[in-house]
């Protein structure tokens, strides 16, 4: 498979460079809507969606958006299209857009879809852009998908509003609650680090730089610490 | 009497019982991302809560005066990310020309708050919540408060854990989500605390 053919541009997001597990971009709503699988899969396939139509606008736009202020031009662009998928899903999905409340507009914010439009979509086809997009929106919306059900399962005994016979009598509220989702989300990408032993990218070399917050979204104190260099 | 008493309620809450990186998981990337210091973790929330209040006070009446007498409430999440980015860059520009010691300070954090879910985040919440002006601002403080607390209980954590030896795939992203986790689950033990206080 060819480094930068297009199926691997595809697969990559899913696993080996997922945007969730292994860049640890997204965060926010990959905790706050994965109470239900339902959830989880609607803010994946929306974020989805919005990342395919950033990626292939600000790929098109890539001659045109002067360099200096390119960074408020794709928030414009994202934001954009979250306005877009805000109004589809109020008028056709009227009880999903009140389950994702204000997560839906803080897809605008999500790291995921600005690295993204930084690293990859400024630099290459639109073809190419809309594959990444592709690719890195299954991979955020398998990784919601898998913390969904965990914590539905477990939390509230049942699977996508299904109840489940003997766990639906037994539920353990802590996975539904706030601290459950920071105990899967840390069990989970100890998981992938086990499984990917050593072969997973190093994080910092493909997304830090692309990510507006330069990196807050790592865990990593490098920028902070560079932060506190430039402050002197 | 009553819209004290309704003001306190809401920055008691909004601090402590629905604290915005803890149970609404808003701004959980700077959360993890800068508490590793104390030194930057608390000036990343003075930030962070500077910039919540001054958002809140240019969106509320945006939205009230602008949006919704034209009848442009679609536009809301455009128009709030723009003014607080623009905002942001203006803090940042005053700071850098009148008072040059707090932007030493503070100057550094500004342009990553930006993209800050919670700051967005607060501004929507106070709109859909139906708060009037001034309960916007006491929320926004107490949303802020709520962060700078976060942030500084969690970077004393963190201290502890870099010297913690965990298995090797717990080391490093894992075990700091497992340790707030915990911190999160003690901050529980608010839920019903305004409640008692104000029954």
């Amino acid at each position: 498979m060819k480094k930068d053919g297009n199926l691997a541009i595809l697969l990559r997001g899913l696993i080996a460079e997922n945007p969730v597990f292994v860049l640890i971009l997204g965060t926010c709503p990959s905790l706050a809507t994965t109470t239900t699988v339902i959830g989880a899969l609607s803010m994946g396939l929306a974020a989805m969606a919005v990342l395919i139509c950033s990626n292939a606008v600000i790929s098109l736009l890539r001659r045109i958006i002067p360099d200096t202020v390119r960074i408020p031009c794709y928030i414009v662009i994202i934001a954009g299209f979250v306005t877009l998928v805000q109004m589809v899903m109020h008028a056709y999905l009227p009880a999903l857009y009140e389950m994702l409340g204000v997560y839906l507009a803080l897809i605008t914010v999500n790291c995921i879809i600005l690295g993204r439009a930084e690293m990859f979509a400024s630099k290459n086809p639109v073809g190419k852009a809309i594959l990444d997009g592709i690719g890195m929106g299954l991979g955020f919306t398998l990784a919601l998908l898998s913390m969904g059900t965990v914590r539905e399962v477990l939390g509230s005994g049942s699977f996508a509003g299904f109840a489940i016979p003997f766990l639906s009598e037994h539920t353990v509220d802590f996975f539904a609650k706030a601290p459950g989702g920071f105990m899967v989300f840390g069990i989970m990408i100890a998981v992938v680090n086990a499984v990917s032993h050593g072969k997973a990218p190093k994080k910092k070399s493909f997304s830090c730089e692309g990510c507006p917050s330069l990196g807050l979204c790592h865990g990593e104190s490098v920028c902070a610490e560079q932060a506190e260099k430039e402050a002197k | 009497m009553d819209t004290l008493r309704s003001l306190i309620i809401i920055l008691m809450s909004s601090v402590l019982v629905n604290n915005y990186v803890l149970n609404r998981f808003l701004g959980i990337c700077p959360f993890l991302g800068v508490s590793r210091k104390l030194s930057s973790a608390t000036g990343m929330g003075v930030a962070v809560t500077f910039v919540m209040l001054v958002a809140t006070l240019v969106t509320w009446p945006i939205q009230y005066f602008v949006l919704n007498t034209l009848g442009l409430g679609y536009l809301q999440t455009i128009v709030f990310i723009l003014v607080i980015a623009a905002l942001v860059q203006f803090i940042e520009i005053l700071l850098k020309r009148f008072i040059p010691s707090l932007h030493a300070g503070l100057g550094v954090y500004l342009p990553l708050i930006t993209t800050n879910c919670a700051v967005l985040g607060v501004t929507i919440n106070n709109i859909t919540d139906g708060y009037t002006f001034l309960e916007s601002v006491v929320s926004s403080l107490g949303c802020g408060l709520g962060f700078l607390l976060a942030m500084v209980l969690f970077s004393g954590v963190r201290a502890r854990i870099d010297n913690s030896d965990a298995p090797p795939a717990f080391r490093g992203m894992p075990v700091t989500l497992i340790a707030a986790s915990i911190v999160s689950m003690a901050f529980f033990g608010f839920a019903g605390i305004v409640d008692a206080l104000f029954a």
